[in-house]
């Protein structure tokens, strides 16, 4: 299976400096994109705080931040839109490039942590240890999100590795809502026997950035930013991954570590973000597409780039359920899916796919 | 008796223009399976809180006895004993279906998310019309079906693909999942709690009320598979040897679609969306007969036999809080793949 497009060749008359140049001017073209997409993001923060299910003039929103007079409206801003921005910003970093690694690692373009059951991995644990052992803070229920990870992960690639062949996409994908469906039936059993955790618990199912106070984001901030330091320090080696494991070898890169490091990285990761948010789906497959489409097969600027456009999606999305439905609000793990799902069928009507 | 290719197959000839031909170890199998079946359902008609022998209990079903023995068998405990073996059998043989159709064997009903758009249907008829046995069961129906044909549809281009299938499948299984976990947060916690408890697949509370309708479905539906006869095994053979060998490709997995989702659909709306039994049953069968590919009649005797007993597993092990029976076989899912993996890399 080819992950990434070949590169077309490099042509052998081109002389050296003409090549340099050429290679300056992508990373030139490629910064600039970078730049634009920060870019993107700082106004979708910006929208992200001034929009919402009750309207507040801007004037409001700046008075918030500078000239602070605690009026309802104010606090609106401060103690709801803020929170759930800086949370959003987090999540999405986290389940965007959780994705991309996840990706990258398998080799399956369809990686996703909802599609390999990993949401559900750490689903099951933190409704283990809320319905069982009792734990409401999520300082201490994060940790069970984070073996959640590692189990579900560690699971889904035994058993869709296991056998002749080899990890395909399509085995993988099946291992993991399978799997998915085991781990998220038995935490539905342990919501049956504990009914106190079942209502605990079906607000945070959905995956909602409402609601949650500053301390969650903070919570989880050391640990998202570990996984990010640990993705991109594994990028150069995934970069060889992606070419096979005997090429890899042979190029010098360290498969083992690096498949562990990159474990490590979707574990702190999805874990962080699925114990404080609850489990969203599908960034983390639609932004390493389209980051894939605009940069090319280099692990190391799709990963950047994910870093910042995974946060645009689901703060969009999150703006979106925020504005469709009011007085209501739609959770953003509803917006994704709806997002998403017809993303991956269009994908996979597409012509050459069947031949992955 | 005979020998084919290594196998050992029994012939009966009868007449000397027709006979029969039993594969031996199949035919032992299923048996065996059957009467593990039928023991586990003399258990469940036994035990309880109103505790019977063995005897006390045939005697019951044959008309004698006390009349409160017979009250408590025939009344109570058959209707559920018969439908957790018709249940099963019809899981079991939507999942050889399946997986012989898809050629994974991870291929089940809830691939095409047939069980997800049932949840969805029940979850909008509790929602619109409030609770009953026929609404639930009606809405099942609806959401299971019309997800089908739309997985379908949406799969349809020139011909339908297993790969193209599963991940359609998939995507709009993740839609309807938010879909419901949206509606559980709507509804009150008692509506959510309840749906919740059909969403499981439970057999409790199910009289004979149910048992003639599943019954005469599945009959049907069994009629129509062995109609088709050897083409399931075909198809298994892969889309250009069937065609070759003069089986209508599309025509026939079409048909074999609507044979797999009938038989989840009859069971979906009788007890709710039981997980794993259309997964772990074909396989399992196929280890023990050591069939070359997917085999129905050993498929159906063994989800028969799994949901019997986990049905009785369900009532008693937590005696005297009922689980759902779903829970029980989700449990059986998680070991089966345990045994997948440990055997996988025994290799």
């Amino acid at each position: 299976m080819v992950l990434t497009r070949t590169p077309a060749p490099a042509r052998p008359a081109a002389p050296a400096t003409a090549r340099a140049a050429g290679i300056a001017a992508t990373r030139a073209r490629r910064g600039a994109g970078l730049a634009v997409c920060l870019a993107v993001l700082a106004l979708v923060c910006l929208l992200s705080i001034a929009l919402g299910t009750r309207n507040i003039a801007l004037g409001t929103v700046w008075d918030a931040f500078f000239h602070y007079t605690d009026t309802d409206d104010q606090s609106i801003v401060r103690d709801l839109r803020v929170p759930r921005t800086v949370l959003g910003l987090l999540a999405g970093v986290a389940f965007g490039l959780s994705g991309a690694v996840i990706q990258a690692v398998t080799r399956n373009p369809l990686a996703d942590t909802q599609i390999l059951g990993i949401n559900a991995g750490a689903g099951l644990f933190v409704v283990f240890a809320v319905g069982v052992l009792g734990l409401t803070s999520l300082a201490q229920y994060m940790w069970f999100g984070f073996a959640g990870v590692a189990f579900a992960l560690t699971l889904v690639y035994l058993l869709g590795s296991a056998g002749r062949g080899g990890a395909t996409p399509i085995r993988l994908t099946l291992a993991g809502v399978a799997l998915g469906a085991v781990m998220d039936g038995l935490a539905g059993g342990i919501r049956l026997i504990r009914p106190r955790a079942f209502d605990y618990l079906r607000f945070w199912d959905v995956g909602s950035l409402a609601g949650r106070p500053l301390d969650v984001a903070t919570t989880i901030l050391p640990f998202v930013l570990a996984g990010v330091a640990l993705a991109l320090i594994v990028a150069r080696s995934l970069n060889a991954v992606a070419l096979g494991d005997d090429l890899a070898r042979t190029l010098g890169a360290r498969i083992g570590v690096t498949r562990v490091l990159a474990t490590v990285s979707v574990m702190l990761l999805a874990g962080a973000a699925t114990a404080a948010v609850g489990p969203i789906g599908f960034v983390g497959l639609m932004v390493p597409h389209v980051v894939r489409w605009i940069v090319g097969p280099d692990q190391r600027w799709i990963f950047g780039y994910t870093v910042v456009c995974g946060p645009v999606l689901l703060l969009l999305a999150d703006i979106v359920g925020r504005l469709v439905v009011r007085p209501g609000e739609l959770r953003v793990g509803v917006v994704t899916a709806f997002i998403g799902a017809p993303v991956l069928i269009w994908w996979v009507r597409r012509a050459r796919v069947s031949a992955l | 008796m005979s020998v084919d290719f290594g196998r050992r197959v029994l012939v009966l000839r009868p007449h000397r223009a027709a006979s029969v031909r039993f594969p031996v170890r199949p035919a032992l199998v299923c048996l065996v399976l059957v009467l593990v079946a039928l023991a586990a359902g003399m258990l469940a008609l036994g035990t309880g809180e109103f505790t019977l022998t063995p005897s006390q209990v045939l005697a019951a079903l044959s008309g004698e006895g006390t009349r409160a023995a017979r009250l408590v068998v025939v009344d109570w405990r058959l209707p559920r004993v018969l439908l957790a073996l018709v249940i099963g059998a019809a899981l079991g043989l939507a999942g050889a279906v399946f997986q012989a159709l898809t050629r994974n064997p991870l291929g089940s009903p809830d691939v095409i998310g047939f069980s997800t758009g049932a949840y969805t249907g029940v979850l909008i008829a509790t929602v619109l019309f409030g609770n009953g046995y026929y609404l639930v069961a009606a809405g099942a129906l609806a959401g299971g079906l019309a997800t089908a044909v739309a997985v379908y549809l949406l799969a349809f281009k020139r011909g339908v693909q297993g790969f193209r299938l599963i991940i359609v499948g998939i995507a709009v299984s993740a839609m309807l999942v938010s879909v419901n976990q949206w509606f559980i947060i709507k509804v009150d916690l008692q509506a959510a709690f309840a749906a919740m408890l059909w969403g499981q697949g439970s057999l409790n509370g199910l009289g004979w009320a149910q048992v003639t309708p599943v019954v005469v479905t599945v009959g049907v539906l069994c009629l129509l598979l062995i109609g088709y006869g050897p083409r399931l095994a075909l198809l298994e053979m892969g889309e250009d040897a069937a065609a070759a060998l003069g089986v209508r490709v599309e025509r026939t997995r079409l048909a074999y679609l609507v044979i797999g989702v009938g038989l989840t659909a009859v069971a979906t709306a009788a007890a709710g969306p039981i997980s794993f039994v259309a997964l772990a049953a074909p396989q399992l069968a196929q280890r023990l007969t050591r069939t070359p590919g997917i085999a129905l009649l050993p498929s159906a005797a063994m989800g028969a036999c799994l949901l019997m007993i986990s049905d009785f597993l369900a009532q008693r092990a937590f005696a005297p809080t009922q689980l759902p029976v779903g829970v029980v076989t989700v449990s059986v899912g998680g070991i089966y793949f345990v045994w997948l993996l440990v055997r996988q890399a025994r290799r």
